[in-house]
C-alpha cells in the first residue's frame, strides 16, 4: 500500500487548542487516510485526547475553549461557521474511555441515536439494531436479551455495545478515547480484534496509553508530547526507526 | 500557617490541661443544649399531641369555638395549596436549575446573576413575600385580570385567594426547588451527556432523553423539600389568602382557605379559653410536625440513595 | 480554503433546530424569573409603599379617611382575626372623597370604585382637611412646609400607635425592639451554634455524631410557628419563673425563640465550613504535637473563620426578619426602652400582625410596606455580604493555601 495510494479523510493545518489562554495543542498538522487506523500516544496531559475531542469538536461543551487553525474532514473545515455541530458528529462517532451505556435497555441504547434522527419504522430500527451489534460482535451474546437493561452486562460487552451504539448512526469516522483502559486482558483483546474488523467501513482513530496497543491495531501512528505533535508515520517506522530522540525515548520507556 | 506556632506556650502541663478540659468542655455543653433543645421540643410535642389525635380530629370540621371536633378544613387547605404551589414552582425551579447547569457558562454575568438572584431570595424575610403578595399577586395581577375582564375589582382574583398564596410561597419556596435539582442534574455524569452528544444528539435531545429521566428522583426530592418547606410558612399567607374559619371547604383556587400552621396560630393566640384549646393545639403541631418532617425525612432518604448511586 | 463538493458532507449546511432554539430560550427566559422577582418584590413593595410620598405634602392626621377598603380585603380581614385588638378600627368617612391623589387612584381602579378626577377639585376637600386636623391636632397649622417636617416627625418619635384618632408612626420603638431581640438571638444562638458545631466535628464520638448531626438539622425543620407556639406555652413560663420578671412575654423570650431558630442555621453553615477545612491542616497542627482541642480553636476554627461569619451574618438576617416566632412570643407592645425584659414589637411583627385589618391603600397601609422594603433592603445587603465578602476571603485563603 503506496502512500500515494491513501485517500486523505482527514487533514489538520496549524491547529490550535487553548483552555482559556492555556494553549493546549501547538500548530497540529496532520494527514489521516481513509479506512485505516491511526493510534495516538503520549504520556498524560500531552493533547492526544484534547485533538481526538476537537475532531467531533466534542471540546465545544467545555467553557472558555477556543480553536485557531483548521480540521478538514471530507474537504470541509469543521470549525467553519456554517457547519451544523449536530450533523458532523453523526458523521465523527466516538466511543469513550469509561464504557457508560445509557441505563436504558441494550435495544434502546443501540437505537438510541436512530430515534433522535427521526427514524421511527420498526423494522428498520430493528433491522439496524441487529446489525450493528452483530458489527460490533456482541449479538450472539445478548441477541436473546435485548430488552434487559444495558447495566446487566460485562464491562467488556459494554463497552461494545457503546461501540453498536456509535455504529448504529452510520458514522464515516470512529473516535476512539483510550477504549479498552478500563478492561480486563480478554475483553481488550475483542475489541482489539473488532477496531480490525471495522477499518474496512471506518476511519478509526483511536487514543492510547498502551503502545502495545497502538502497535498491534493500528497502521499509522503519531506520538504527542507537551502539546506537540511530534512525529507520525507509519507504525512500524514510528515503533522501528522513530526520527525523533523523543519518540524514541518514549517508546523505549524512558519516560512517561 | 502562624496559628501552628501559638501553641509554643509557656504554660505549665497542669495549666495545658485543664485549659483543654474547659475547652471541650463548652462545646459539649453547647452541644448538648442544642441537641437537648431539639429532643426535648420534639418529645414534648409528641407527648403532648399524639393522645389527642383521632380519626375524629383528622376528619372533622373545629366545633365550639375549636374547642372540639377536628382539623380537617385546615389539612385540607394546606394540601391543596402546597399542591398548587408545587405545580408553579417545580417547573420553574427545575428549569432554572436546568439553565445553571446545563446551559450556563459558570463566568457569564447573566448566570452569576441568577445565582445570586436565588441567595437572594432564599434570604428574604418571609412576611416580605407576604408582602409582595398583596402588593403584586393580589392586587396588580388579580386586580388587573379583573378590570381586564371588565369586572369589579376584587371581584374573582383581585381578593387575598388561594391561587395567590400558593404564587407566594412557590416564590419563596423556589430555591429550595433549584438547589436540589441543580444537585440531582449535577449527579448524571458528564460521560452520558457526552455519549448522546457524541451519537448526533442536539443539547435539547440530549437533556430531555439523559439527563431529565437520570435526575427525576432529584426533582422529586426538590419537590418534596419545597413542599415541606411551604407547608410550615405562615407569614407569607396570613394576609394573602388564609383564613380562621370557613364555612365550606375551597373549591377552586380562588376561593380562601384555612391552614394548619395559621390555625395553630390562632389557637395559639386567639382563644378566650387557653386550657380548653390545649388538646387541639398540641393535636394540630403534631399533625404539622408529622407534615412537615415525614416529607423532609422522604426527601433525605430519596437523596441520601442518590447520593450513593452517585459514589457507587 | 475552499471546500471540495464531496459527496458525504451532510454537515455542511447548518440546520436550524427551531426546536433546540425555543427550548433554550424557555429555559434561559424561566432562569431570569429568580431575577425578575427580586426586581419585582422590591418594585411592587415599594410601590404600595410609595403612598407615603403623597402624605409628606399633605397633613398628618386625615390619613385614614384616604384609604379605600378593599371588597376582598375586608372580607379576608373580619374572617382572619388578627392576634393584637387595638381597639375598633377606625369606620371610613364617608363625607371624604376617596380619591385626590393619583396613588389612591390605583387602588381604587383595584377595588373598582367610581373614579371620578382626582386633582381637580383639590379645593372641595382642602379646607376641609385642614379644618379636621386643625380640630384634631392642634399644633397643626395651615402650613405645608410644616406639615411636611410632622410626617418625619412622626415617623421618628417613640410612639407606635397606628389605629387612633391621633396615629402615631413612630418607628424607633419597633426598630430597638427588633434590634432588642436579634441581639439577644444572636446573643444565645451563635455561641451555642458554633459551640455544637466545633463539638460534633471534632470532638464527639463518631456513633453520638451521627444522631447528634441529624436531630439538630431536625430542629431547622420545625416551622416557626411552631416555635412561636413552644415559646408561648414552655419558654414564656421558663424565663418567667427564672428571672422573675413582671411580663410573661418580652423581648427575653422572643430572643430565646429566635435563637432557637437561627441555632440549626449557623450550626450547618459552621459544620459545613469546618469540614472543608483541608485535612492537612489538621494533620499538620497535631504531628507538630498540638492537642485535639488545640487544634481545633486554634488551626480549624480561624480557618474556618470566613464560613463561621457567614453563618452568624445569615442567622442576624434570619432573626431580623422572623415573623411568627416575634409575633407570638415576644409580648408585642411597642414599648420605647432599653429594658429586656419588657414586651417589644419587631418590623416584621408589625407587618404580621397588623397587615390583616389595616384599610388597604391608607398610610398605614403604605408605612407597613415600607417596613417591608427596610426589611428587604437589610436582608438584601447582609446576602451581598456574605456573598462578595466572604465568599471572596474563603477563596482566597484556600486557593492561597492549596
Amino acid at each position: 500500500m503506496g502512500k500515494e495510494q491513501e485517500r486523505i479523510k482527514i487533514r489538520t493545518n496549524d491547529f490550535n487548542f487553548y483552555y482559556g489562554d492555556n494553549r493546549a495543542l501547538h500548530n497540529i498538522s496532520v494527514e489521516i487516510p481513509e479506512n485505516r487506523v491511526v493510534a495516538f500516544i503520549g504520556p498524560s496531559g500531552c493533547g492526544k485526547s484534547t485533538f481526538l475531542r476537537s475532531m467531533n469538536r466534542m471540546n465545544d461543551v467545555i467553557d472558555g475553549t477556543s480553536v485557531k487553525g483548521a480540521i478538514v474532514i471530507n474537504g470541509i473545515d469543521i470549525y467553519d461557521k456554517t457547519v451544523d455541530v449536530v450533523e458532523l458528529r453523526k458523521l465523527v462517532g466516538m466511543v469513550f474511555q469509561k464504557h457508560i451505556p445509557f441505563p436504558k435497555s441494550i435495544y434502546d441504547n443501540v437505537a438510541y441515536g436512530l430515534y433522535l434522527s427521526g427514524r421511527k419504522n420498526k423494522t428498520e430500527v430493528e433491522g439496524i439494531v441487529e446489525q450493528s451489534l452483530k458489527r460490533s460482535a456482541l449479538w450472539e451474546e445478548v441477541k436473546d436479551r435485548l430488552n434487559e437493561s444495558a447495566m446487566s452486562l460485562s464491562g467488556g460487552q459494554q463497552q461494545r455495545l457503546c461501540i453498536a451504539r456509535a455504529v448504529a448512526v452510520d458514522p464515516e469516522v470512529l473516535l476512539m478515547d483510550e477504549p479498552c483502559s478500563a478492561l480486563d486482558p480478554i475483553s481488550t483483546a475483542k475489541i482489539e480484534e473488532l477496531i480490525g474488523e471495522l477499518k474496512d467501513t471506518y476511519t478509526i482513530i483511536i487514543v492510547t496509553h498502551n503502545m502495545q496497543q497502538a502497535a498491534r491495531v493500528s497502521d499509522f501512528t503519531g506520538f504527542f508530547y507537551m502539546g506537540n505533535l511530534v512525529e507520525f508515520d507509519k507504525t512500524r517506522t514510528i515503533f522501528t526507526t522513530p526520527s525523533k530522540k523523543e519518540t524514541e525515548d518514549y517508546i523505549t520507556g524512558r519516560f512517561g | 500557617m502562624t496559628p501552628l506556632r501559638h501553641h509554643r506556650t509557656t504554660r505549665s502541663e497542669f495549666q495545658k490541661k485543664v485549659l483543654g478540659f474547659f475547652a471541650v468542655g463548652i462545646t459539649v455543653v453547647g452541644g448538648f443544649i442544642v441537641f437537648g433543645t431539639a429532643m426535648f421540643m420534639l418529645l414534648h410535642f409528641l407527648i403532648k399531641g399524639l393522645p389527642h389525635i383521632s380519626w375524629e380530629f383528622l376528619s372533622q370540621a373545629p366545633r365550639n369555638n375549636n374547642t372540639e371536633g377536628g382539623i380537617f378544613p385546615a389539612i385540607y387547605g394546606t394540601t391543596f395549596l402546597v399542591l398548587t404551589m408545587a405545580l408553579l414552582g417545580v417547573p420553574v425551579g427545575t428549569a432554572t436549575a436546568l439553565y445553571l447547569t446545563e446551559y450556563a457558562k459558570q463566568q457569564s454575568f447573566f448566570a452569576k446573576s441568577v445565582r445570586f438572584a436565588v441567595n437572594t431570595l432564599a434570604g428574604v424575610p418571609s412576611i416580605v413575600f407576604g408582602l409582595f403578595g398583596v402588593g403584586f399577586f393580589i392586587q396588580f395581577v388579580g386586580g388587573g385580570i379583573d378590570s381586564l375582564a371588565g369586572m369589579e375589582g376584587g371581584a374573582v382574583f383581585g381578593h387575598p385567594a388561594l391561587i395567590w398564596a400558593s404564587a407566594t410561597l412557590s416564590i419563596l419556596t423556589l430555591p429550595v426547588v433549584i438547589v436540589s435539582v441543580e444537585e440531582a442534574l449535577k449527579a448524571v455524569p458528564r460521560e452520558l451527556r457526552e455519549a448522546s452528544l457524541a451519537l448526533g444528539a442536539t443539547k435539547w435531545q440530549t437533556i430531555w432523553k439523559i439527563v431529565l429521566p437520570n435526575s427525576l428522583t432529584g426533582i422529586l426530592t426538590g419537590s418534596i423539600l419545597a413542599v415541606g418547606r411551604g407547608a410550615g410558612e405562615v407569614a407569607p399567607i396570613i394576609f394573602v389568602g388564609a383564613v380562621y374559619s370557613l364555612p365550606e371547604l375551597p373549591t377552586g383556587v380562588t376561593d380562601q382557605f384555612m391552614h394548619l400552621g395559621y390555625h395553630l396560630f390562632v389557637l395559639a393566640t386567639q382563644s378566650p379559653d387557653v386550657d380548653a384549646v390545649a388538646p387541639q393545639q398540641y393535636a394540630t403541631t403534631v399533625v404539622l410536625l408529622m407534615l412537615t418532617f415525614g416529607l423532609n425525612f422522604t426527601a433525605t432518604i430519596i437523596r441520601s440513595r442518590i447520593r450513593k448511586k452517585r459514589l457507587g | 480554503m475552499t471546500p471540495q463538493t464531496s459527496g458525504t458532507n451532510p454537515f455542511r449546511r447548518r440546520k436550524r433546530h427551531i426546536g433546540e432554539r425555543i427550548a433554550e430560550f424557555t429555559v434561559r427566559l424561566t432562569a431570569s424569573i429568580s431575577i425578575l422577582m427580586i426586581f419585582l418584590i422590591l418594585t411592587f413593595v415599594l410601590r404600595e409603599a410609595w403612598g407615603i410620598t403623597a402624605f409628606l405634602t399633605e397633613t398628618n392626621s386625615d390619613k385614614t379617611e384616604k384609604g379605600v377598603v378593599n371588597e376582598g380585603s375586608k372580607a379576608a380581614s373580619s374572617d382572619s382575626s388578627s392576634p393584637d385588638t387595638y381597639g375598633e378600627t377606625e369606620e371610613v368617612s364617608p363625607d371624604v372623597p376617596e380619591e385626590y391623589n393619583s396613588d389612591v387612584q390605583e387602588t381604587i381602579t383595584d377595588s373598582g370604585t367610581v373614579n371620578t378626577t382626582g386633582g381637580d377639585e383639590p379645593e372641595s376637600y382642602n379646607p376641609d382637611v385642614t379644618d379636621y386636623s386643625a380640630s384634631e391636632e392642634n399644633k397643626a397649622e395651615p402650613n405645608i412646609s410644616h406639615e411636611k417636617k410632622t410626617l418625619v416627625q412622626n415617623l421618628t418619635s417613640d410612639t407606635w400607635q397606628p389605629v387612633s384618632s391621633e396615629p402615631k408612626f413612630g418607628l424607633m420603638p419597633l426598630i430597638l425592639g427588633t434590634a432588642k431581640t436579634t441581639f439577644i438571638a444572636i446573643l444565645i444562638g451563635a455561641p451555642l451554634g458554633i459551640l455544637a458545631a466545633i463539638y460534633t466535628a471534632f470532638f464527639a464520638p463518631r456513633r453520638l455524631r451521627e444522631v447528634m448531626k441529624p436531630v439538630i438539622e431536625l430542629l431547622a425543620g420545625f416551622p416557626s410557628v411552631v416555635i412561636g407556639f413552644f415559646c408561648l406555652m414552655l419558654v414564656a413560663d421558663f424565663v418567667q419563673i427564672t428571672f422573675g420578671v413582671e411580663y410573661r412575654l418580652n423581648a427575653i423570650v422572643g430572643g430565646i425563640g429566635l435563637a432557637i431558630a437561627i441555632v440549626p442555621v449557623i450550626f450547618t453553615i459552621t459544620e459545613d465550613s469546618l469540614m472543608s477545612v483541608p485535612k492537612s491542616y489538621r494533620e499538620a497542627s497535631l504531628a507538630l504535637g498540638a492537642t485535639e482541642w488545640q487544634t481545633a480553636f486554634k488551626v480549624m476554627l480561624p480557618a474556618a473563620l470566613p464560613g463561621v461569619v457567614a453563618a452568624v451574618l445569615l442567622g442576624v438576617g434570619r432573626a431580623f426578619g422572623e415573623t411568627m416566632i416575634a409575633l407570638m412570643a415576644t409580648g408585642n407592645a411597642a414599648v420605647y426602652s432599653a429594658s429586656m425584659v419588657e414586651p417589644v414589637r419587631t418590623l416584621a411583627a408589625t407587618i404580621g400582625a397588623e397587615m390583616g385589618e389595616v384599610i388597604w391603600g391608607s398610610l398605614h397601609y403604605n408605612i407597613l410596606f415600607m417596613l417591608g422594603v427596610l426589611l428587604f433592603l437589610v436582608s438584601f445587603s447582609i446576602n451581598a455580604l456574605t456573598e462578595f465578602f466572604v465568599k471572596g476571603m474563603l477563596a482566597k485563603k484556600f486557593q492561597g493555601g492549596t
